[in-house]
Formats: C-alpha cells, sequence, structure tokens
C-alpha cells in the first residue's frame, strides 16, 4: 500500500480547512479551536492547528491531504510536512489584500523546501470583494507559468479542479525529467 | 564497602529511596547484562539529590543531548560533534552560549530532561546488578545539576505503571502503521500535540515504530505513549505490510553509530512514478 501526500498551505483563515472538508472521505482533523486559546509559547502540550484529510484510490493507493497550522510560530511544522510531499496548493483568501504579501512569503518558504510542483488556488471567488487571479499574479509577481486558479472552497468541483491542475503540472515535471534523463 | 546486588531483588525504586534517605553521596551504576550494549546507566548523587545521569553510549554528548531537546538542529549537532571533538560538555556550553547558539537556561534545562530520560527509563529495568561507590562523583567537567529525589521517585512509578500498560498494548516496536481504513473512524475533534504531529508526518507503511521514534529521538517510552494515544483515537492501525519494506541495511540497524540511527527511515518517498499520478488524477476526476 502505497501513501503520498500533498500540503494545502496558505495563510490564515485563506480556506485550508474548509478546502480540505470538501474533498476528503474522512472528517477532517483539525485542532483550530484549541489553538486559539493557547498561550504564546509553545509548551510540550500545545497543540497545533493542523487539518489532515485522505482520498482512497484503490486498494493499495491512498491520498493524504495536509493543511498546515498557519500561525507563524508553528513554521518549523512546515519542514516536517513538506517531507516527501508531491506538490502543494498555496491558498490565497482572494477578498484580503492584506494577507497577500504572508502568502507570498509562505509560498517562497515552501518552495525552498522542496522542488515540487505548486499550484495557487484564489480562494473566495464566490464574494464581491473577491481579487481576480490574473490581478493577484501581477500584484505577487508571479511568473506566468505559474498556475493561479479561481477556487470556492466549499465548491466540490471548484476543489477538484485545484487538485487536478496541480498533478497535471506533477505529470509534467514527471515527463520533463524523463525525457532529461534520455537525452542525458 | 559499596552497596551491590542484582534489581531482581531490589528495585530502582528501593534504591532510590535509601540514597534519598540516607543523604548518601557517590555513583549507582547499574548494568543490564542481557540486553544488547549500551545498557549500563550510572546515576550520581549528592547528599540524597541527583545531580547527574547518563548510558553507556555516547549520548550525553552536550551537542546531542541539545538536539534532543530542540535547542539545535540536527545539522549544527553534526557538525559541533566533528569539530569540536575532545571538547568536554563544560566547555562546549560555554562555547555555545558564547557563540549566542542556546542560553545557560536552555542547557541547564536540557541536561535535566536528559538526566531524568535516563532515571526515568531506570524504572523500568527488572533485572540488572548495581553497584553504589560512595564519594565517587562525575569529572569536573560534566555538567551537573540538583533534583529532589522525592520528585523523581513519583514521576518514575508513574511512568513504571503506565510503562506496564504500554509495554502490554504495544509490544512489538517493529511493525510499521498506516492511516486508519474504517471510513467509520471518529476523528474528529483529535488535538494532537507537535511531537505527534512529528510523528503523524513519518506514518507510512515503509516506516517502523521504532524508526519513527529514531527519526524523532524519541525514547521507546515516548513513541509508546503517542502511538497508543493515536490508536486509540482510531487515527492510525497497524500495517501488515512492513515485513517486505524492510531492506536488509535497516534490519541492521540495532548495530548502527548514533549519528547514522536517522538514515533508515523513509522521509522522501521514492520518485513518484507516472502511473501513481494517472492513477489519482482518474479518481480525482470520478469524485
Ligand atoms: N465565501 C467563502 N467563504 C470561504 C471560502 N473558503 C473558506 N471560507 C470561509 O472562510 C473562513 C476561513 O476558512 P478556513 O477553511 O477555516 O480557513 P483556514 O484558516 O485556511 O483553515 C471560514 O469561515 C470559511 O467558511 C470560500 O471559497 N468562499
Ligand atoms: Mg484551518
Amino acid at each position: 500500500m502505497q501513501a503520498v501526500k500533498m500540503v494545502i498551505t496558505g495563510p490564515f483563515s485563506a480556506g485550508k480547512t474548509r478546502f480540505i472538508g470538501t474533498i476528503s472521505e474522512i472528517d477532517v482533523v483539525s485542532t483550530e479551536r484549541r489553538i486559539t486559546t493557547s498561550a504564546e509559547q509553545i509548551k510540550d502540550n500545545t497543540t497545533v492547528a493542523m487539518d489532515f484529510g485522505r482520498i482512497t484510490v484503490d486498494d493499495d493507493l491512498v491520498l493524504y491531504l495536509f493543511g498546515t497550522p498557519g500561525q507563524r510560530r508553528f513554521d518549523f511544522m512546515w519542514d516536517i510536512l513538506s517531507q516527501g510531499m508531491l506538490g502543494f496548493v498555496v491558498m490565497i483568501d482572494s477578498t484580503k489584500p492584506e494577507t497577500f504579501r504572508e502568502a507570498k512569503r509562505i509560498l517562497e518558504t515552501f518552495e525552498s523546501y522542496a522542488s515540487t510542483p505548486y499550484v495557487i488556488a484564489a480562494n473566495k471567488q464566490d464574494m464581491e470583494d473577491a481579487w481576480e487571479p490574473e490581478d493577484l499574479r501581477i500584484i505577487l509577481r508571479l511568473d506566468s507559468s505559474i498556475k493561479i486558479l479561481p477556487c470556492i472552497a466549499g465548491n466540490k468541483e471548484s476543489v477538484k479542479n485545484v487538485l487536478l491542475e496541480l498533478l497535471y503540472s506533477i505529470l509534467e515535471q514527471i515527463d520533463q525529467q524523463e525525457a532529461q534523463n534520455q537525452t542525458d | 564497602m559499596a552497596l551491590k546486588g542484582n534489581l531482581r531483588d531490589f528495585s530502582t525504586t528501593q534504591l532510590l529511596n535509601l540514597i534519598n534517605l540516607a543523604r548518601k553521596t557517590g555513583t549507582l551504576t547499574i548494568q543490564d547484562e542481557d540486553a544488547q550494549p549500551n545498557a549500563t546507566a550510572c546515576m550520581s548523587f549528592k547528599e540524597g539529590k541527583l545531580i547527574y545521569a547518563h548510558t553507556g553510549d555516547e549520548s550525553n554528548n552536550l551537542a546531542k543531548i541539545l538536539e534532543t531537546t530542540g535547542k539545535l538542529t540536527a545539522e549544527q549537532a553534526r557538525v559541533i560533534q566533528t569539530k569540536a571533538k575532545g571538547t568536554n560538555n563544560k566547555q562546549l556550553g560555554y562555547l555555545l552560549i558564547q557563540a549566542g547558539l542556546v542560553t545557560q537556561q536552555d542547557i541547564t534545562q536540557s541536561v535535566r530532561h536528559y538526566i531524568l530520560e535516563v532515571v526515568y527509563k531506570l524504572f523500568t529495568w527488572t533485572e540488572g546488578l548495581f553497584r553504589f561507590d560512595a564519594n565517587e562523583l562525575p569529572a569536573d567537567h560534566q555538567i551537573t545539576i540538583s533534583i529532589d529525589l522525592e520528585s523523581v521517585i513519583m514521576e518514575g512509578s508513574r511512568r513504571l505503571k503506565e510503562w506496564e500498560i504500554l509495554q502490554e498494548e504495544l509490544p512489538d516496536l517493529d511493525v510499521a502503521l498506516k492511516f486508519t481504513d474504517r471510513p467509520d473512524a471518529r476523528l474528529q475533534n483529535i488535538n494532537l500535540t507537535v511531537e505527534e504531529w512529528r510523528v503523524v508526518s513519518f506514518v507510512n507503511p515503509r516506516n517502523t515504530i521504532k524508526q519513527i521514534a529514531k527519526a524523532n529521538n524519541l525514547s521507546d517510552f515516548e513513541i509508546r505513549r503517542i502511538v497508543y494515544g493515536m490508536l486509540q483515537a482510531g487515527l492510525v492501525e497497524f500495517s501488515r505490510s512492513v515485513k517486505t519494506a524492510v531492506s536488509p541495511s535497516q534490519a541492521t540497524a540495532p548495530t548502527t553509530k548514533p549519528q547514522d540511527t536517522r538514515q533508515p527511515i523513509e522521509q522522501q518517498p521514492p520518485a513518484v512514478k507516472r502511473s501513481i499520478v494517472v492513477r489519482l488524477i482518474d479518481r480525482i476526476r470520478g469524485i
């Protein structure tokens, strides 16, 4: 039985929990409530807000979705989480420009951990004041090769689309590497 | 004349009680002949207070201790251990503080944690030769602290009970875990500690519980406690497919040096095959 993993990251309240909950076949394990009341310092018994969801493919393949904790003081968890991931999704609350800079920082951190493909989900597109994906590209100064996908985290088709686009990018990377190996 | 005997007849709890009540000064050495190498532990006392402890292996190196408590990263600890070879713990402590890598408090807390872990582990030993050498104390260059034995005895006894239960529930650490397959698993509102999340991120049919413990610097007791909790919560279950996945090099893990203990674990799955991605795509399209 093989287990593969994808990481869903992004600033606090971007929609990570909602996103994983929409597609996961198990109730999302989320520890958010506890975290808001816990003290600033990480003590041994401090719990970390992180989501965990699952999609079973067949008897011997399962995909896990890990949502990262939003708070900065849990940054060290990212390193642990990114180990061995297939790819990652950076979620952005398109209605909150004040979080865009933070989203970019998170993106860059994850990029430095692994050279796995990623996509950006411009979330909350159902809301009136949501920025359009292409405007986000400009303001975040993201290369045209990076996929920025419109997203509504509570909508199954929308979530499927984001995950599929990420998988297509992963496939592309595999094909490129294989092509390169053949020319080597 | 030294106090001598076997833990079969005289438990760790009783020995510590004696040392505490008689306010003894000296070093207690316990040796478990049946266990693998390294099964020697020494504890030193000054007027009935615990001041130092270490096991027979190299784990009492300060860099290693600070790594275990997360004050140094694995990489930092490795570099320091190579560069500062031959430097004793006290000197090393000064150097690290001066370099701004850790604080005095980090060192005290970490050494305290290390000492207590060694001692608590001894509570679970049921056999082994012991010897108390009066007035023998650790070398001057060791970092010592002072801990009341009453609290140590209480916590140790508590852990011993827990240990016995855990041992019974989870006798074999050479099995792997996987996330539960039961769709009815009650997974809501599980609160996991940082340590537990670390373990969670290694859950994979290819990693045995023992390997996960090593990769996270957790003792047998600590990993048992975490895994037991996760089993109880229905988050994970045992995976039977591990045997086929353990390579010969992994099977010989117990003889590898401490520095090598991180390697057997599978952190980075092999390059993902195209066919797997295709299967994932098909599955998600069908949702
Ligand atoms: N309108 C709308 N609300 C959303 C969307 N995604 C998430 N939310 C809401 O935004 C809030 C934060 O979402 P949550 O998933 O908890 O964010 P997290 O901190 O990233 O896990 C919740 O109240 C969600 O219901 C979306 O696509 N549209
Ligand atoms: Mg959340």
